[in-house]
């Protein structure tokens, strides 16, 4: 699929999504709208990934994200999903302001393993706080929109309507991100950054703010999954969530905005497919899979639908 | 602040350090040589730790004398690796050496979830227990506190892991070709050395060090499900800490940590949960590559 | 590549499958039980739970558990039990559970060992109005924070097992106590039970000084820096809230350095590790097992059948863990035929198994279980300890004290905090 066709893509997944929700199972709607929320977190991660960066601790972005939307319900009553989502990723984005002077420097192996200690951090000091539930975590207030709560039968389609609807946009976004000149700098930092601040660009600047829209949709996908499961706690911020986080953008591929999406629900299923058939070896299962990928997908799973199209 | 409290902290501090060099240095060596961080390390600690309770526990209980017992920890775990680490080289990693460092990292997380279950698998997840060899010895007294002698051979296996090392690296025919490899893969090649080889020894060999450290930790614990996943973790703040690959760094980075951890739990308990992490992340502000960290060619 | 799409393909199936496979399938009673199965918690609670269950689903299908269990299944209709491993964040099992609902169509769900699950899978069984039972998790926060219409918990909360505790040593010791000193596990389960026990003891022996409260990291494994600061603290009584690996590391490392010695221990979960570590634990070692199972249990013939298959099929005696899922499961079951007798010996629904089960009274293997508390959705229970005895070289409790249920659980509408801090106001 070329770059080009993305956006008419998007707008008919979302046409799908929305016309087939009413029909489907609930289960699938809840694991759709938890994948749209992995896959926000895991865009991130790509535009990262683009110029060679990895991080082993967005999980923090995810975290904060989750907790600022938590904690509006907690502390001011406060419910209404598109306010929670935009409060997560403004809470994210801000961190990420901040810490991205700091991480902008790194490069390599340095900088995953220093936002993996970052993320440990506020691991450890959400553990340390009882007053936010300590490890337990703590509920977060069902989803209204608009002040209104949607009636059971509805909720989960209402949920998975507004997280594809944002989805979508936000794709869109980075889509369109991806084509200007800022965006165009990604590969060029990851094949050589010394000819890139030869060109006159600033690398360090690029990746700042590659690093801010990262840490936005992570504290998006946060919020949007604290309000779909109903609940927070810490371990969204320790090490093996950042781990599934690469492990879903290495399954997806970079290939496409769309790819991110596509891997978190295809890791949704496998995971639960792995938790049903064999609850005492689910690991195992998960494991093989990620090698399969690995070895026969290089590109990720995103290039089993460009080869289609190639051929 | 007494002089008993500052000894305690001491001694506590480094009987830590000690474990967690062990622990450590086989991925420091693994990342230098083969610039893979190898998440499977934490599998060979556990590995090493189960090899070493059953097999010690059997011997035992068949009437082997409890002095032999140290030599057959240490045996267990290097004939578990033998078996199992050239099996993952040969068999999956080296057709994988292509690929970006990200995505190796990533095969060895995954070869690490099918190694979990297949160690539940053989040793089910009942607890395994080698107890005899910690109390075997005896104890000393620092003070008003008791430490088991047990304590100082962890201290020796260390010191004994860390030397060899460094030995191997600087006086063997091995070892110098190792360093080369380390310095620049390519130029070792076009020199005829046989990396191919390198690598298979040296991931068997930094492997063996995990499993031996877990080895000598499975008498002070219990030996259960999940034992290597801690591990992981710590290992890599340890190693970043002194600087990936380098082996002083390793030891350094795990002296600070040990240390640094034994002073907050005497002084300052509620905060042991996250300054290992404070630490690293403090270092890495400061020496963005770590302590001890090689100069890297600027690529134009 | 064709391959691997089949594969994907097929994987999507087989998720989708059990949805319409379970439509065709009416009349056995189909129970999602969840615990641990992989990770730390497996061995010593999930494993053993797992056991207990499959015992139970079997026994029961075959009816073959002793009076007043005797008839088959749930009501005559057999069970069908459907297992799914515990690990992983909450999102992972907040998913879990929907799918068990909402694809799997179970008709109960009888888990969840960890309190942070529990805390999450709450609301969820609330908007799914699925009939849910917790049968271990420790945390009183559950209904102390919210009321749940769907919820039951079957186990006494982890308030009961400090208190428990308090009162044992005070007993022990005759009031004589003047320090005290802890060393709990960095989580929510650690810091709840040793500020439970703190309060409790600040209340029975006013003027004790705590010498020092550690709190390692969850899975530490390495505590010579803990047992000194423990060690120099020299308390009278020191609490420790430890399981699993964690517990029996800590015992392996404490006892060479004499700790067991110097300070009267108290291992409130003492009791998954104490066969296993026999020769490690000295006398004089105050052993918990969250409320009156396994050595505590109450001489009954229920229980004598139920430890008996236990240790026929897997060799050893069933811990508390394995006794709690058995409860769960007993209590589930005489819920739902109390709700059929109701309803002219008809299969109930949800609301009338509900209407039964609330402030229910049942046996269980480990004796008389009131649904007391949490507006009749939490269970509480007597709590006993005592002391390790090696009786010639197998291990035993002695000095076992039983302390009833209204003495060691605060009463319906009051947070557990409240009641310690009021001084165990019944």
């Amino acid at each position: 699929m070329s770059a080009g066709r993305a956006p008419f893509t998007l707008a008919l997944i979302l046409v799908v999504i929305l016309a087939v929700g009413p029909f489907a199972p609930q289960w699938t709607l809840f694991l759709l709208t938890i994948a749209l929320a992995k896959g926000l977190v895991v865009l991130g991660l790509m535009l990262l990934l683009r110029c060679g960066l990895v991080s082993f601790g967005q999980a923090l972005y995810y975290c904060i994200g989750a907790y600022a939307a938590g904690m509006l319900g907690r502390y001011f009553g406060m419910s209404d999903l598109f306010t929670l989502m935009l409060a997560g990723m403004a809470a994210s984005a801000l961190a990420a302001l901040v810490l991205g002077f700091l991480l902008a420097r790194y490069r390599g192996i340095f900088f995953g393993l220093l936002s993996l200690a970052l993320s440990m951090i506020l691991y450890g000091l959400l553990v340390k706080t009882e007053a936010l539930g300590s490890s337990d975590g703590f509920h977060v207030l069902p989803s209204t929109l608009f002040g209104v709560r949607p009636a059971d039968a509805w909720v989960r389609y209402a949920v998975l309507a507004v997280a594809a609807v944002v989805a979508v946009i936000v794709a869109l976004l980075v889509h369109r991100y991806l084509d200007t000149p800022l965006g165009k700098l990604a590969p060029a930092i990851k094949d050589n950054e010394i000819r890139v601040e030869y060109m006159g660009a600033s690398a360090r600047y690029a990746i700042h703010v590659k690093y801010v829209i990262a840490a936005a949709l992570a504290g998006l996908g946060g919020a949007l999954a604290a309000t779909t499961v109903g609940h927070v706690d810490p371990e969204m911020a320790y090490w093996t969530t950042s781990g599934e986080f690469i492990f879903i953008t290495i399954l997806a591929g970079t290939g496409s905005v769309i790819a991110p999406f596509l891997g978190a629900l295809i890791f949704g299923i496998i995971q639960t497919v792995a938790f049903g058939i064999s609850p005492n070896t689910w690991q195992m299962v998960l494991g093989t899979s990620l090698l399969v990928v690995i070895v026969f997908l290089p590109h990720g799973l995103w290039s089993l639908f460009r080869r289609r199209k190639a051929a | 602040m007494s002089v008993e409290q500052l000894l305690a902290v001491l001694i506590d501090g480094i009987i830590y350090s000690a474990w967690l060099f062990v622990a450590a240095v086989g991925l420091t060596l693994i990342y230098g040589v083969m610039k893979i961080v190898n998440v499977t390390h934490g599998s060979f600690y556990a590995l090493g730790a189960y090899a070493a309770a059953s097999i010690t526990g059997a011997l035992l209980a068949r009437g082997m004398p409890p002095s032999l017992s140290y030599a057959v920890l240490l045996g267990s775990a290097l004939l578990v690796t033998l078996v199992v680490a050239p099996l993952i080289e040969r068999g999956i990693l080296r057709f994988m050496y292509a690929k970006d460092e990200v995505v190796i990292l990533l095969i060895t997380y995954a070869l690490f979830l099918i190694l979990e279950d297949a160690i539940k698998l053989i040793w089910g997840v009942s607890p395994y227990f080698i107890a005899q060899p910690y109390g075997l010895l005896g104890s000393f007294d620092v003070l008003d506190l008791t430490y088991p002698y047990y304590n100082l051979i962890l201290v020796g296996v260390a010191i004994l892991c860390g030397g060899g090392l460094a030995w191997m690296l600087n006086h063997t025919r091995t070892g110098k070709l190792l360093v080369a490899v380390i310095h620049d893969t390519e130029v070792s090649r076009a020199m005829g050395i046989n990396v191919e080889r390198m690598y298979l020894f040296t991931f068997t060999f930094g492997s063996m060090l995990a499993a031996v450290g877990g080895a000598f930790t499975a008498p002070t614990v219990s030996v259960v499900p999940g034992l290597g996943v801690e591990v992981i973790v710590l290992s890599f703040a340890v190693v970043v800490i002194g600087g990936l690959g380098s082996l002083p760094g390793a030891a350094l980075g795990a002296v600070i940590v040990g240390l640094v951890r034994s002073a907050t739990i005497h002084y300052l308990p509620q905060v042991e949960l996250f300054v290992i992490y404070l630490v690293m992340a403090m270092v890495l502000a400061f020496r963005p590559r770590g302590l001890f960290s090689l100069a890297e060619a600027r690529k134009i | 590549m064709h391959g691997l799409k089949k594969v994907v393909a097929a994987a999507v199936a087989a998720a989708l499958v059990p949805a319409f496979a379970a439509a065709q399938e009416a009349p056995p009673l189909k129970i999602g039980v969840v615990s641990f199965l992989s990770g730390a918690a497996a061995g010593p609670f999930g494993v053993p739970a797992r056991n207990a269950a499959e015992i139970m689903v079997e026994m029961l299908n075959a009816a073959k558990v002793p009076a007043p269990y005797a008839t088959k299944g749930f009501g005559g209709a057999a069970l069908q039990m459907q297992l799914v491993d515990e690990a992983g964040p909450a999102t992972t099992q907040v998913t879990e559970f929907r799918n068990l609902v909402q694809r799997d169509n179970v008709d109960v769900v009888i888990g969840y060992i960890s309190s942070g699950n529990c805390l999450a899978i709450a609301p969820v069984a609330e908007e799914l109005k699925k009939l849910t039972v917790f049968f271990d998790c420790g945390t009183p926060r559950i209904f102390e924070e919210k009321s749940y219409k769907y919820v039951f918990r079957t186990a006494s909360t982890a308030t009961m097992d400090s208190v428990g505790a308090a009162l044992y040593v005070m007993d022990m010791k005759k009031g004589k106590i003047n320090s005290i000193a802890g060393v709990n596990q960095n989580y929510a389960w650690g810091q709840d039970s040793w500020s439970d026990f703190e309060a409790s003891m600040k209340k029975l022996a006013p003027g004790v000084k705590v010498g020092t409260s550690q709190m390692p990291k969850l899975f530490a494994g390495q505590y010579n820096a803990e047992i000194s600061t423990i060690l120099a603290a020299k308390a009278d009584v020191v609490h420790s809230s430890f399981w699993d690996g964690d517990l029996e590391a800590f015992i392996l490392q404490a006892g060479p350095r004499g700790l067991f010695k110097r300070s009267t221990v108290v291992l409130t979960t003492g009791e998954t590790a104490m066969y296993k570590l026999a020769e490690h634990i000295p006398d004089g070692v105050v052993i918990g097992a969250r409320g009156p199972y396994g050595p505590y249990a109450p001489d009954s013939e229920l229980n004598r059948w139920f430890s008996k298959t236990f240790e026929d099929r897997y060799n050893v005696p069933p811990n508390y863990a394995a006794y709690q899922m058995a409860q769960a499961i007993l209590g589930t079951k005489a819920a739902w035929e109390k709700a059929q007798a109701a309803n002219g010996g008809k299969r109930p629904d949800t609301d009338q198994v509900i209407a039964a089960f609330e402030r229910l009274t049942f046996d269980s293997p480990g004796g008389r279980i009131e649904m007391a508390i949490g507006a009749g959705h939490q269970a509480i229970t007597e709590t006993v300890y005592g002391v390790s005895k090696k009786v010639k070289g197998k291990m035993t409790v002695a000095n076992v004290k039983r302390y009833p249920a209204s003495a060691v659980n605060p009463p319906d509408g009051v947070k557990a905090a409240d009641w310690i801090a009021g001084g165990f106001k019944k």
